[in-house]
């Protein structure tokens, strides 16, 4: 039972949709992340999604992708990011983080260094956009070995006959890309994609979170109610991006998880 | 051979697409069916004769091959050792080996039913010839280009604009072949449905790397035959051919693995130098193994698998990584690979212009200077193969600017 099981029992229990916040670790630098992500619980982000910067984002959009620039340009590494965790973690025993991001700085570290000091830190899941199930042996397995969740991305070309593939070894909530394209790009319409949610959810036990394409509040309740949540990402990180001050960003958040959790 | 208790090296990859470690499928969810689709269709269409019929019809009549392998007599008695041939691949129509790859792809992306061809190009080579090859078979070409390539290579930009491709200039990272490569990932992701993403080296997720290899083999296949012809049934002793990702080499290479009298030897871009500057784009020598662009590989990056961005006055070969096979056949031993600088690739531009009135590309010129290291030390009776893959007209206003010569009228 990890920090996310217990998340969604919690949500289950008071009827509510779940609402996950995406943010990059270290943009524009260490402090001011840090102190957006200690905000992000009380503006009612249920579970955290911390961006690891890499210099070839290949599934992000130019948002996202200039905020990676950013961090890196701030001097962050693996290590400055898993620091943060733990200074988050100081304060807060409840909130799930769950790193996202690319496979080489995690291999450069070294799977078993990085999934010992991901534990030790208080990670609770990984989002690694480049290890399909094709490639479980990589990071998956020992991940899920070590108490990790691996939570993997299901797509609008994922089919039937490949879906079991992507649930397979996948633990925690399966995160659906709502469109095909980058992150930030086009928006998403429910319509659209509830017939998929509900095709995934006829395949498993797992909560199902939309993401990709929400960038406002209606948005935020349309897709979170028609799947156990959804994610927001580079509607955040514009605003950070933009240099809005710490307060300004997490009203925005309060905003948005306010939508979601009124599905 | 026996060696490492391998067999063969030419049954490469495995199943899961891996050549040793290196190589596999790291792409995200939304390309992975489609890349299971590729690797269907592409195992189905290299058994197909009809399929091989429309190549072999098109490389002879819209390609010219066979290229010749050409003796080049004042090189050789200049360096005094080691008899020099040059497989002429830089007279294929649009000047380099690209089009042998293009064109299976392309032929492949019709029996697919794609509509859209997209492509990433550095030097620009690649994107002229997918530019071409859409041009004759009607489809839509956007090529994307390193903003910084744009710049550099602006007589392609026109080639392939011309040809009614649409080149978009990249301005993620800094500009370059890598960032390129980047976009038109994005692309795909983003189009999956119609669109054919035609990589034009031995990179990318299986099953591109063997894939791009089969169609560039051509090259290795003709070269066994031709010296057979004109050295008396010889095989060569020393194959050697410039690498960025790596495709005109292995091209040359792979028909050779398995023959042990066969010395292989790959030439990376050194740039200003091999070093701790990080002035090159020397992967194999100034890189350790990661994972970039679907697969595992030799990559020049930082202690944070951060990938830096190399260096080199020749965009073809400007790009941190180099084709999984490379990194296999360098850990195994079977190819060597070693390193020239921008000023020796230079050098050997002139001397091969001013001695055989071949005006080499940027590309070569680089295999080139490791030849003119080496022939000096072999025997009159010791073969080289150079694969001269691709001519110098795009390279000439760079070149101009390195010697100092004026080129405005």
């Amino acid at each position: 039972m990890t920090r996310i099981d217990d998340t969604f029992r919690r949500l289950r229990a008071e009827g509510k949709k779940a609402f996950v916040a995406y943010i990059m670790a270290g943009d524009p630098d260490l402090e001011t992340s840090l102190a957006v992500m200690r905000g992000l619980p009380e503006a009612g982000v249920d579970i955290i999604e911390l961006g690891m910067p890499f210099t070839d984002p290949m599934a992000d959009g130019p948002t996202i992708q200039t905020a990676g620039q950013r961090a890196l340009e701030g001097g962050q590494t693996l290590t400055r990011t898993l620091e943060m965790v733990r200074a988050f973690r100081a304060e807060n025993a409840e909130t799930p983080i769950v790193m996202m991001g690319y496979y080489n700085p995690i291999y450069a570290r070294g799977v078993e260094t990085f999934l010992a000091e991901a534990t030790e830190a208080g990670i609770d899941g990984l989002i690694v956009v480049d290890l399909p199930p094709e490639e479980d042996a990589e990071l998956c397995l020992p991940a899920q070995a070590a108490g990790l969740n691996f939570i993997r991305l299901a797509t609008p070309t994922t089919d039937s006959r490949r879906l079991p593939k992507v649930l397979q070894n996948t633990s925690g909530f399966v995160y659906y890309v709502s469109i095909t394209g980058i992150t930030g790009a086009a928006a998403a319409q429910a319509a659209d994609v509830a017939p998929e949610v509900a095709r995934i959810k006829a395949a498993t036990d797992l909560p199902v979170i939309v993401g990709f394409g929400i960038t406002t509040p209606e948005a935020a309740q349309d897709l979170a109610g028609i799947a156990d949540g959804c994610v927001v990402g580079s509607a955040i990180v514009k605003l950070v991006g933009e240099g809005r001050p710490v307060a300004e960003v997490l009203d925005r958040v309060a905003a948005l998880a306010a939508g979601a959790h009124a599905a | 051979m026996a060696e490492d208790g391998i067999n063969s090296y030419m049954t490469g990859p495995d199943e899961q697409g891996r050549f040793g470690i290196f190589g596999g499928r790291f792409v995200s969810e939304t390309l992975m069916p489609l890349i299971l689709d590729l690797e269907a269709r592409y195992e189905h269409a290299k058994t197909d004769p009809d399929f091989w019929a429309e190549m072999d019809d098109l490389w002879k009549n819209y390609v010219g091959r066979p290229s010749p392998l050409y003796f080049a007599p004042r090189l050789t008695e200049h360096l005094g050792g080691a008899k020099i041939y040059l497989k002429r691949d830089e007279l294929n129509h649009t000047g380099a080996h690209k089009i042998n790859n293009v064109l299976g792809q392309i032929i492949l992306a019709r029996r697919m039913g794609k509509t859209r061809i997209i492509a990433e190009t550095g030097a620009g080579q690649h994107g002229v010839a997918t530019a071409t090859v859409c041009a004759k078979f009607g489809l839509k070409c956007v090529v994307y280009m390193g903003a910084h390539d744009v710049e550099r290579q602006a007589p392609n930009v026109f080639r392939m604009r011309l040809l009614g491709a649409e080149v978009v200039p990249v301005t993620s990272g800094r500009g370059t072949l890598k960032d390129a490569m980047n976009d038109a990932l994005r692309d795909w992701v983003t189009n999956v449905r119609d669109t054919f993403y035609c990589i034009g080296t031995v990179a990318g997720p299986h099953p591109y790397p063997a894939m791009v290899r089969d169609f560039q083999s051509i090259i290795g296949r003709e070269v066994r035959w031709q010296l057979a012809e004109q050295e008396e049934g010889r095989l060569p002793d020393t194959l050697v051919a410039a690498i960025g990702g790596g495709s005109n080499a292995m091209g040359l290479f792979h028909p050779f693995l398995d023959d042990p009298s066969v010395r292989i030897v790959g030439v990376e871009a050194g740039g200003k130098g091999v070093d701790d500057r990080m002035e090159h784009c020397a992967s194999l020598t100034g890189g350790r193994p990661g994972v970039l662009h679907g697969n595992r590989t030799y990559l020049l990056q930082d202690a944070d698998g951060q990938i830096l961005e190399g260096f080199s006055i020749s965009a073809g070969l400007d790009y941190p990584g180099i084709g999984p096979e490379h990194a296999w056949l360098h850990d195994t031993g079977r190819a060597e690979y070693v390193s020239i600088t921008d000023a020796e690739a230079l050098e050997a531009f002139q001397l091969c212009c001013a001695l055989e009135g071949i005006i080499p590309a940027l590309e070569p010129s680089h295999a080139l200077a490791h030849v003119i290291k080496i022939a000096p030390t072999l025997p009159r009776d010791h073969i080289i193969v150079m694969n001269m893959c691709g001519r110098g007209d795009k390279d000439i206003f760079t070149v101009a600017k390195h010697l100092g010569f004026d080129m405005k009228i």
